[in-house]
């Protein structure tokens, strides 16, 4: 039972999301094969190589691939998919657009993030916001799976290096034109693979204020999220949100600061190893999942948690 | 330009949901059920592009139950011009959905389909997509934007990074995120109004396709309770446990 990973990558190495899908697909079934396709990626496709649990991969360079538009990369899983009994992909947006159109090219449903594998045909998958946990089994041969990446590991780097084919290029539908992309970037480690995350709310009042959290996540090396209210109030860009249709994180501390904690938030979030509330509102949901909760004006408290943090660093 | 709506009646976003032991699935009775809120700000997109000038009809399509007529109306009432409804006992797996709305859409076409990027209950976030390939179509996931050109749309997408803007050929599928539009309330006239409007049913036995779903839920349990409702006094109480408790600093 053959299982092919599409990869994501930045030309340069596999993106954190694509090492656990590979330790997913590998409970899944085996051999697992890795598809690197892009432009200028032979280094991306080296490192698939050398991540254990890898036989081989299949490295697809044009430039159409570049920017992973779902039409022209879903003609080729279509095409790939003759040979193989499972697609899978991380559960991020390109997993997410590209997936399912493939799916209903073969005939088959999507399984989409899962968070445990029961057996090659059993999985469970969160429902409602992770509100409930639920256990489906498909009747297919073929199978087309996302992966919620913070319920598997990361695959280790391997002693071996698996075989790198390079493989034609197939039709391009010319359906879909890049134009741009806008991209924040930084220097923060990315939110779905950092290790610890400080999260503001509509609490932090203005974008302005999130500087204070900037501070604080500097110290611990952390990434910047927030929930649903502060992106929707323009506080910070779409990409900090943590929630049911945002981000899913589940870092080893989660402080968030100004959130109240509404179902959709929690579901982003609520699987963190240790979780800080910081709010003003002591009757505030975030409360009920937090292990550490301080009843403070944020605006008080945040900057003496800065202090605190840079007495330590000392 | 036509433009269809898919939209879906789920369980409101304000509910807790209850897993009901007995049965293993997820409780339904007595709970307050509206429409999928993306699925609201799909229905808005439509309705901010016929008032643009660039539309001409909008339709909206509902499977479910015989009470998504009742969220059919619901569009209506914010302004679509008339309704499809497709019985079907349950929600239909993502799949057969597409294929059902395919089928629609070879009967009239459409320039531009707007579904929401997920529903909120079973959290799938395929449909669309799958709908693209079935048109074999363009597709635009999680827009935040969408311009309407000639022959083209040009979309912005939430991306994991950021924004993403691609062109992408008509006729074309998009999906909403959040930022696209904040939906209105129907106002109570327009209420009065949606009554007149005319909603068909359609039995899915004519569309010939077959009903079986590919995937079946097994069971449904509660998630692992998540114990918190710790507190401390103040940061320095705080720093140090996270230092010497949890060793997470």
């Amino acid at each position: 039972m053959s299982i092919l990973v599409l990869a994501e990558h930045n030309n340069e190495i596999l993106k954190e999301a694509t090492k656990k899908a590979i330790t997913a697909a590998s409970k899944i079934a085996n051999p697992v094969h890795v598809l690197v396709a892009g432009i200028d990626c032979a280094n991306a496709a080296n490192d698939a190589a050398s991540t254990e649990g890898v036989e081989k991969v299949l490295l697809a360079e044009n430039s159409q691939y570049k920017n992973m538009l779902s039409e022209p990369i879903s003609e080729l899983l279509i095409d790939l998919m003759s040979e193989y009994d499972y697609l899978v992909s991380a559960a991020t947006t390109n997993g997410k657009n590209i997936l399912p159109r493939v799916a209903a090219k073969l005939d088959v449903s999507q399984i989409s993030e899962i968070i445990g594998v029961i057996n090659g045909k059993t999985f469970q998958r969160p429902i409602y916001a992770g509100n409930a946990i639920a256990t489906v089994e498909s009747s297919t041969d073929k199978n087309v799976i996302t992966i919620r990446t913070t319920a598997f590991e990361t695959a280790k780097e391997s002693k071996s290096t698996a075989e790198i084919s390079s493989i034609g290029i197939e039709k391009n539908p010319g359906l879909s034109e890049f134009i741009e992309e806008k991209v924040s970037g930084g220097e923060r480690p990315e939110l779905t693979s950092a290790g610890t995350i400080v999260s503001g709310g509509r609490g932090m009042q203005s974008g302005d204020n999130f500087k204070l959290l900037e501070s604080v996540a500097d110290k611990l090396g952390a990434a910047v999220g927030a929930s649903r209210a502060a992106v929707d109030a323009g506080f910070v860009p779409n990409e900090y949100q943590v929630g049911q249709t945002g981000k899913v994180v589940a870092p080893e501390l989660y402080i968030a600061v100004g959130i109240s904690g509404a179902i959709q938030h929690l579901a982003g979030m609520k699987d963190s190893k240790v979780i800080v509330a910081i709010n003003k509102d002591d009757e505030a949901p975030i409360f009920e999942v937090a292990d550490y909760g301080l009843v403070a004006d944020l605006f008080d408290a945040v900057p003496d948690l800065d202090k605190e943090l840079e007495k330590i660093q000392k | 330009m036509k433009i269809l709506v898919p939209v879906k009646r789920v369980v409101d976003y304000n509910v807790k949901i209850r897993v009901d032991k007995e049965t293993n699935a997820v409780d339904l009775n007595n709970v307050k059920m509206s429409i999928n809120p993306f699925d609201e700000i799909a229905v808005e997109e439509a309705i901010r592009i016929k008032e643009g000038g660039k539309c001409d009809e909008i339709v909206v399509v509902s499977l479910g139950p015989e009470q998504s007529k009742e969220t059919i109306r619901n569009a209506l009432a914010m302004g679509a011009d008339r309704g499809i409804h497709v019985k079907t006992e349950h929600s239909p797996e993502p799949l057969l959905v597409a294929k059902v709305l395919a089928k629609i859409i070879e009967k009239e076409s459409f320039d531009l389909v707007i579904l929401g990027k997920q529903s909120i209950d079973d959290d799938c976030n395929q449909t669309g997509q799958m709908l693209s390939a079935l048109l074999d179509c363009s597709i635009g996931t999680y827009a935040s934007k969408i311009e309407i050109e000639d022959d083209s749309f040009v979309v912005t997408r939430e991306i994991d990074g950021g924004l993403q803007t691609i062109k992408l050929a008509k006729p074309a599928v998009l999906t909403t995120d959040l930022r696209l539009n904040e939906p209105r309330y129907a106002s109570l006239p327009n209420i009065m109004k949606a009554k007149q409007k005319t909603i068909d049913d359609v039995d899915p036995s004519d569309l010939q396709i077959e009903m079986q779903p590919k995937v079946v839920t097994k069971k449904v349990e509660e998630p692992p309770a998540r114990i918190g409702g710790g507190k401390v006094d103040s940061i320095e109480d705080l720093v140090d446990k996270l230092k010497n408790v949890s060793g997470v600093i």
